[in-house]
């Protein structure tokens, strides 16, 4: 008989080998369904992970894609890693864009290097004022920060919308509902000419180094895994969690809403209502695919930024619906929470014990 | 005729044999023997008290009667035949049912798919709610099959603990401090259920540490003491007095500090109030004690009486609105909290190890950083002192002796006794001027706990005021100068260690459970 039995502590090498095998599982699995779609599963699985390395331009896709990806999973790690469970980065992102876009448009046509940071600003501000939020309801009455912020998420595409076919409609656009384009001052400066990769992505970068050193090296940090592992222990270790829930909820609004200004200005250029595509939903993903680890969100970023392109690949080469990416990243986090039983338990194969009565 | 004669055999039998019988039934844990030796007899169709102190071995012993755990020794008969549950499964079939004091249930879910759930395939039918509303109207259990949980109060979520319970028609039925959660109004509705019961011919087997419900209710009770039976009795005869006795023992241990001249007054609780936090909390009143420099005082008492709120209020996790109820050498810290407090020279042990005063999935290094991130400066300007943590972790394991591999080992891979005896040597280390320490010893085998006694008087000797607060009599009175005894959240006056007799413990400790039951009845 196969029985799970706790390991007396948690493994190491387990935390980070079982996002490898939930990886494993979720392409194997892919494989059989794409077979049930009489689709050659071999071809198929190659052209997903293969394509976004293809050239130089899908490779700068990939970055286009995982900037907002870490971005956001970063600042949702911190509060993951409290039991702060913010879920709607996603209208946070989009908050951040229509607050930072409104600016950039208010400034249309102004030449300056100011202008940019001041987007930058607004956007990041205007994310945290959207998850304050959550934080002040969860903080003053005790309410649930998880129904708060998802709820918000829909506020805030209903918003845009209404922006954008209202005060933030392009005045040359033929009535469509969408802002002008932000130009010259207002566009995020790209790393390569030729590509939508933007500088966004060093943001990303800096963002995960100093959630790496605040986690590992910093007191406020301490707070917040604490908080999480033994919330006894924090309070009697003089930590106040309410402080903790504000802490965790601006940041991760902030990053949020910094990665929708950069989405708004840099790859789509403008305002648009399709903006928000599920970014803050799959960087919870994310999150967790990189162990809520700075580090592994990086990598895990970047796999899912594959399954992204790869999956858009797979849709026009081999004709598959477009739920294949959806389909595929579901499959991963399903696969992902159910072998992390294996940090904490282990199998043990056991000849069963006859009963002694 | 023949037929008769059987009948009255029967009759006889079930009159006679005892439903359940346990012989010598022991069970160790690691460094621990939680169940020695015991004998019990529950009759049939009575309410059988078990009584002792928290650690006393009362929770070992059921979960071998209900199937949860495994003797390592001893017989057990269930109505005159063998009895070994292998599970609780098999443990209900034979007609052993269980009420936890800590409720299974999901919120979500109604009633009957809460009962459902847990009964077997056969008796979770389509006609469950109709039976659900007939065993709850016969027992007076009001109880709708299809409200859901989460909008149920805690009473009435006991209920449905209950009916499950009784829908497998148990014959013995364990109730696990079912009181501790009830209002006044339901306790008594729940005696009323329990002794119909009794009376259709089922026992009960009732735990408590409630003297005065045992005596009102229960006809015999078996007491227990460090694991062993120390007595039985029938509890409508005793006093709460008498019982309190039993449960605290007579062969106490004598005072072994010698008494040193005790300095000024270090720690000073003056009039401190406390409303109870929860429902089920409860309220400190009017609370006065002074710790000298050099001295250990000890706080007695049964469990729920206040301990947990004291020790909040004292390590700050709860803030008194007056700053002068605690004063640290003359110092007013009641509005402080924690860090503030440890910063001018106060320690903690609080009662739970794991949750509480350490964090089980960190490290020994990491744990450092809890309480001793000022006193040892492990954090400068908010950044961590690895090194330093890491120096201090393995100064804690050689002076404590605490048996580990490494300070880079999980807090929870420890055993109880050596992460104990690491909590205890993070706040000593500290060179604190005051320490106060819940349940200091709990759980802890006898070298640990000898080695926690000595640390403690070493602090005390080196001029520290010492707070005990403990539900181990023979810890108190062997380790402390001078104790008192917290009751309905109330102190005694401090009386010295060796002066005071078991018999006026008894009294303090039974006269005010005797009150607080009054006010419960």
């Amino acid at each position: 008989m196969i029985r799970l039995e706790r390991r007396p502590e948690t493994s190491r090498a387990m935390l980070w080998l079982t996002p490898v095998l939930a990886l494993i599982l979720t392409v194997l699995v892919g494989m059989v369904l794409f077979a049930m779609l009489g689709k050659d599963p071999l071809q198929t699985v190659a052209v997903i992970f293969i394509s976004p390395f293809a050239d130089l331009y899908s490779l700068s896709e990939l970055l286009v894609k995982a900037t907002p990806l870490i971005l956001i999973a970063i600042g949702l790690s911190l509060g993951f890693r409290a039991g702060i469970w913010n879920i709607g980065a996603e209208g946070q992102f989009t908050i951040g864009a229509l607050a930072g876009g409104a600016v950039g448009l208010a400034f249309h046509g102004t030449d300056s290097i100011w202008l940019m940071p001041l987007m930058w600003i607004s956007g990041c501000a205007a994310g945290m004022a959207w998850a304050a939020i959550p934080a002040y309801l969860r903080t003053r009455f005790g309410a649930n920060e998880i129904l708060v912020s998802l709820m918000l998420v829909y506020v805030a595409t209903l918003l845009l919308s209404a922006m954008v076919t209202g005060p933030l409609r392009d005045p040359d656009g033929f009535n469509f509902p969408e802002s002008r384009l932000f130009e010259g001052s207002a566009a995020m400066p790209l790393l390569m000419e030729g590509t939508r990769a933007h500088i966004g992505f060093f943001a990303a970068l800096v963002a995960a180094l100093v959630a790496w050193l605040l986690l590992g090296r910093h007191v406020v940090g301490f707070q917040i895994r604490l908080l999480g592992e033994a919330p006894r222990a924090a309070r009697f270790a003089g930590f106040v969690e309410a402080r903790v829930i504000w802490f965790c909820l601006l940041v991760s609004g902030g990053l949020a809403g910094l990665a929708g200004l950069f989405e708004a200005t840099g790859p789509v250029g403008q305002l648009v209502p399709s903006l928000p595509v599920g970014y803050g939903f799959t960087a919870i993903i994310v999150a967790f695919l990189g162990r809520l680890n700075p580090l592994g969100i990086i990598i895990a970023g970047f796999v899912m930024a594959v399954t992204y392109l790869g999956g858009e690949a797979a849709e026009i080469t081999m004709q598959l619906p477009n739920a294949v990416t959806a389909v595929f990243q579901g499959l991963l986090l399903f696969f992902l929470l159910g072998m992390d039983v294996l940090s904490t338990y282990r199998f043990r194969l056991r000849r069963r014990v006859r009963e002694v009565a | 005729m023949a037929s008769v004669s059987i009948r009255v055999y029967c009759l006889e039998t079930m009159t006679t044999t005892p439903l359940l019988q346990l012989e010598s039934l022991t069970r160790s844990f690691p460094g621990i023997v939680a169940n020695n030796q015991i004998d019990l007899t529950v009759g049939q169709g009575t309410i059988h008290a078990l009584l002792g102190e928290n650690g006393a071995g009362k929770s070992t012993l059921v979960k071998m009667i209900y199937g949860a755990l495994r003797p390592d020794s001893g017989r057990m008969w269930f109505d005159g035949r063998p009895y070994a549950p292998a599970n609780p499964a098999t443990a209900r079939a034979s007609g052993v049912g269980m009420v936890f004091q800590h409720f299974s249930l999901f919120e979500a879910m109604t009633v009957a798919e809460n009962i459902a759930v847990a009964l077997p395939a056969e008796l979770a039918g389509s006609d469950l709610p109709d039976r659900i509303r007939d065993v709850s109207a016969s027992y007076g259990l009001v109880l709708d099959p299809f409200s859901r949980v989460d909008q149920l109060s805690v009473g009435e979520r006991q209920r449905v603990e209950i009916v499950r319970c009784l829908l497998q028609s148990p014959r013995l039925i364990i109730m696990d401090e079912p009181t501790s959660v009830l209002t006044p109004g339901e306790v008594g509705r729940l005696f009323t259920v329990l002794r119909k019961l009794r009376d259709e011919g089922r026992s009960i087997l009732y735990i408590s540490h409630k003297l005065r419900e045992i005596r009102n209710l229960c006809s015999h009770a078996t007491i227990l003491r460090r694991g062993r039976v120390v007595g039985t009795c029938d509890p409508g005869a005793e006093t709460p007095e008498s019982l309190a006795r039993m449960m605290i023992g007579n062969a106490v241990r004598r005072h072994i500090r010698k008494v040193q001249e005790p300095g000024a007054v270090r720690l000073s609780i003056d009039h401190l109030n406390l409303p109870a936090a929860t429902e089920f909390g409860v309220s400190l009143k009017d609370i006065s004690l002074d710790v000298r420099a050099g001295e250990i005082i000890g706080i007695a008492g049964v469990a729920g009486n206040g301990q947990d709120e004291l020790m909040a209020a004292l390590i700050g996790e709860r803030r008194s609105t007056t700053p002068g109820a605690i004063s640290l050498d003359g110092a007013p810290v009641g509005n402080l909290g924690p860090t503030r407090r440890r910063a001018m020279g106060m320690a903690f042990v609080p009662e739970e190890r794991l949750g509480h005063g350490a964090a089980a999935a960190m490290s020994l290094t990491e744990n450092t950083l809890i309480s001793a991130r000022g006193r040892r400066n492990l954090a400068r300007r908010g950044v961590l002192d690895f090194g330093a943590a890491k120096r201090f972790a393995s100064e804690i394991v050689s002076a404590f002796n605490v048996a580990t591999t490494a300070v880079t080992r999980q807090a929870g891979s420890l055993s109880g006794g050596n992460l104990q005896k690491f909590v205890i040597g993070r706040e000593i280390l500290q060179g604190p001027t005051v320490l106060i320490a819940a349940q200091p010893t709990w759980g802890v085998d006898a070298k640990s706990a000898a080695e926690i006694h000595t640390a403690l008087d070493q602090l005390a000797r080196a001029g520290a005021a010492i707070l005990i607060i403990s539900q181990d009599l023979d810890e108190l009175l062997s380790v402390s100068d001078r104790f008192a005894v917290l009751a309905g959240g109330t102190l005694s006056a401090p009386r010295t260690s060796e002066d005071v007799t078991v018999a006026e413990i008894g009294m303090l400790m039974g006269g005010a459970t005797h009150e607080q039951q009054d006010d419960a009845a």
